[in-house]
């Protein structure tokens, strides 16, 4: 190594490092117009791009709305509709920012953001999904009656209700449109979903389940999560192979990419043992984050920042310069 | 009678009126009591940091010889395409693209060059890190080039549950379970259409913009990272980096931070 060479007061001396500095350049210039490669470059882009458009086209497959799933899959929307009602779906279970149930939050090593900010935008599935639309019918005695009846019993009279009702549901006959559940003990639990389909059926659900309270609204969390709470988006979701386990993320409906960029992002899904961790998604966040931040702080990360160098693809990039350089001195 | 037909053109041309204007360097340069003045000091800071001839040079060193920097290129015009078409969908709104088949087929412009942006900027990306090119104090730019990126990977995010389509009804039920469990749920809503909407057209392509707009002016300060040195040039004592100094001739920047010769340019 070569000794320290006289430095100026304020300046230390240090060792060049091949992953941190650079050997100052006294080579050649050459003519290089960037104004004339932006515009080239924007028309191959714009070429590129309008001849993928015109072959390819976009998709855009009509969504689901809660008047096509209770026609569609009407055993699932009661299902649903009475799981709600009980509070045993996945948005009643979910916790934050929902609803503040115990236990539901993800958390690593005890720390838990997502129950730290707790409960944002509150639903409460029995009132929100089922009892409340229904009480929007005023026209309707039997259904207020109804109504009524359920939501003054005991909490141990409900779930009986329910229990005996989804029992029966799961035996339930759509095969000719209607939907026609085999008698059981559950009380008004029959008329409060077999209104409530009705409901569905006639539109009316969907005005009623947007969240504003004003004339326009933009908010669709209540009418999304009612409807991811059924089975029959992730069956439409599979069939367009964009589940998690088929690595959906990176998939559009159809045949289209999507969202490529996040193979890594979609990868740990797939890996043991987060694929079958109850935490699997804060896992996967607080893994990329700090793959993130590596990635952000590799010039400042020793060992990480010399695999450039150690791999040696930049002799590729740079082949012409290495060829002049073992020809003769740099002109 | 007489009539009086003014003064003599050539009275006009002596007028001060049509004196040249002074550029504003010249008028500092005229009034030092004015170089403390901010205005004047932001303008000389920026103009010495980034004169016209290395803001917009014409001659690059010989070692920009290779189709890898095509993409960052690439990646911007892209990236202008993304805009045009994001600006284009606006003007009509976000009904326009499911009832209009220009409407689609502007959508489908929109689509495909963010396909074609990802594509460029992620090999412009691989290919600046098989350079090192955060060598040679350009550790800003790289750091500005990946949050360009991840902020990108949000703007893209938010189009897709911006799309009013069974597509984003899935995303949007999807996603939430992850953002959820950071907590970020609270405030960014992936099922607030309108609120996604908001991010997407607004928020996020200005953080964009912003960040790519400084990524290429660090390119610009900084200048094209030059190769590894070979081992020889290497092995040697420095001084600290100094301040960039500019080669005039050139108008590329010089590293002065650690010279083959161990001593400062």
């Amino acid at each position: 190594m070569t000794p320290a060479a006289p430095t100026s007061p304020g300046h230390r001396a240090r060792r060049f490092k091949p992953d941190r500095d650079v050997a100052e350049w006294h080579g050649a210039y050459r003519p290089y117009d960037l104004v004339k490669e932006f515009l080239i470059a924007l028309v191959v882009v714009v070429i590129v791009v309008t001849g993928l458009a015109v072959i390819f086209s976009s998709p855009d497959d009509t969504p689901v709305t809660v008047k096509s799933w209770s026609a569609a899959s009407p055993v699932d929307f009661a299902q649903t509709a009475a799981a709600e009602l009980d509070g045993s779906s996945g948005t009643a279970t979910y916790g934050p920012p929902y609803n503040a149930t115990t236990g539901a939050s993800q958390s690593i090593l005890g720390v838990s953001p997502q129950s730290f900010f707790g409960v944002h935008h509150p639903i409460d599935t029995a009132n929100d999904y089922v009892l409340a639309p229904l009480r929007t019918l005023p026209d309707r005695p039997a259904v207020q009656a109804a109504v009524d009846r359920y939501t003054t019993a005991p909490a141990s009279q409900q779930a009986a209700w329910t229990a005996a009702y989804e029992k029966a549901v799961a035996k339930a006959d759509a095969s000719h449109g209607a939907l026609v559940v085999p008698p059981g003990a559950y009380g008004p639990v029959g008329t409060l979903v077999s209104s409530l389909t009705a409901m569905a059926r006639s539109g009316a659900l969907d005005g009623a389940l947007l969240s504003s309270r004003q004339f326009y609204g933009t908010d669709y969390t209540k009418p999304l999560l009612f409807i991811a709470d059924g089975t029959y988006l992730a069956d439409k979701a599979q069939g367009q192979h964009l589940s998690g386990d088929q690595w959906g993320m990176m998939n559009e409906t159809g045949s289209f990419p999507g969202q490529a960029w996040l193979w890594l992002y979609t990868l740990w899904y797939q890996v043991a043992p987060i694929n079958t961790s109850a935490n699997a998604d804060f896992q996967v966040w607080a893994l990329m984050m700090g793959l993130t931040l590596i990635l952000a702080l590799l010039p400042f990360i020793p060992g990480l920042r010399s695999i450039p160098r150690w791999t040696r693809v930049y002799r590729l990039i740079w082949r012409q310069h290495y060829r002049d350089l073992a020809s003769g001195p740099a002109s | 009678m007489s009539i009086d037909t003014g003064p003599p053109a050539e009275a006009v041309i002596e007028s001060p009126v049509a004196d040249p204007i002074e550029t504003p360097d010249e008028a500092a340069a005229d009034r030092p009591e004015d170089a403390g003045q901010w205005s004047a000091r932001l303008r000389h800071s920026a103009v010495g940091a980034l004169p016209p001839e290395r803001l917009m040079p014409d001659r690059q060193p010989a070692y920009v010889a290779s189709w890898i920097y095509v993409f960052g290129v690439l990646t911007l015009s892209a990236l202008a395409v993304v805009i045009l078409t994001g600006i284009a969908l606006s003007v009509m709104g976000p009904q326009w693209w499911h009832v209009s088949s220009t409407g689609l087929f502007v959508n489908s412009l929109h689509l495909w060059s963010v396909e074609v942006f990802f594509f460029t900027m992620i090999i412009h990306l691989w290919g600046k890190f098989f350079m090192a090119a955060w060598r040679g104090k350009r550790r800003a730019t790289w750091i500005t080039g990946v949050v360009s990126f991840v902020v990108s990977v949000g703007a893209a995010f938010t189009g897709y549950l911006s799309q009013q389509n069974f597509d984003a009804q899935w995303i949007s039920t999807q996603a939430k379970d992850g953002i959820n469990s950071t907590g970020a749920g609270a405030i960014f809503n992936v099922t607030n259409f309108g609120q996604m909407l908001m991010w997407h057209i607004v928020l996020l392509p200005l953080v964009v913009v912003a960040l790519v707009g400084l990524h290429v002016l660090l390119v610009r300060l900084r200048g094209v990272v030059p190769p590894f040195a070979p081992p020889d040039q290497t092995d040697v004592v420095g001084p600290d980096p100094g301040p960039l100094s500019a080669d005039p001739s050139s108008g590329h920047s010089t590293t002065p931070s650690v010279a083959a010769n161990g001593e400062r340019p």
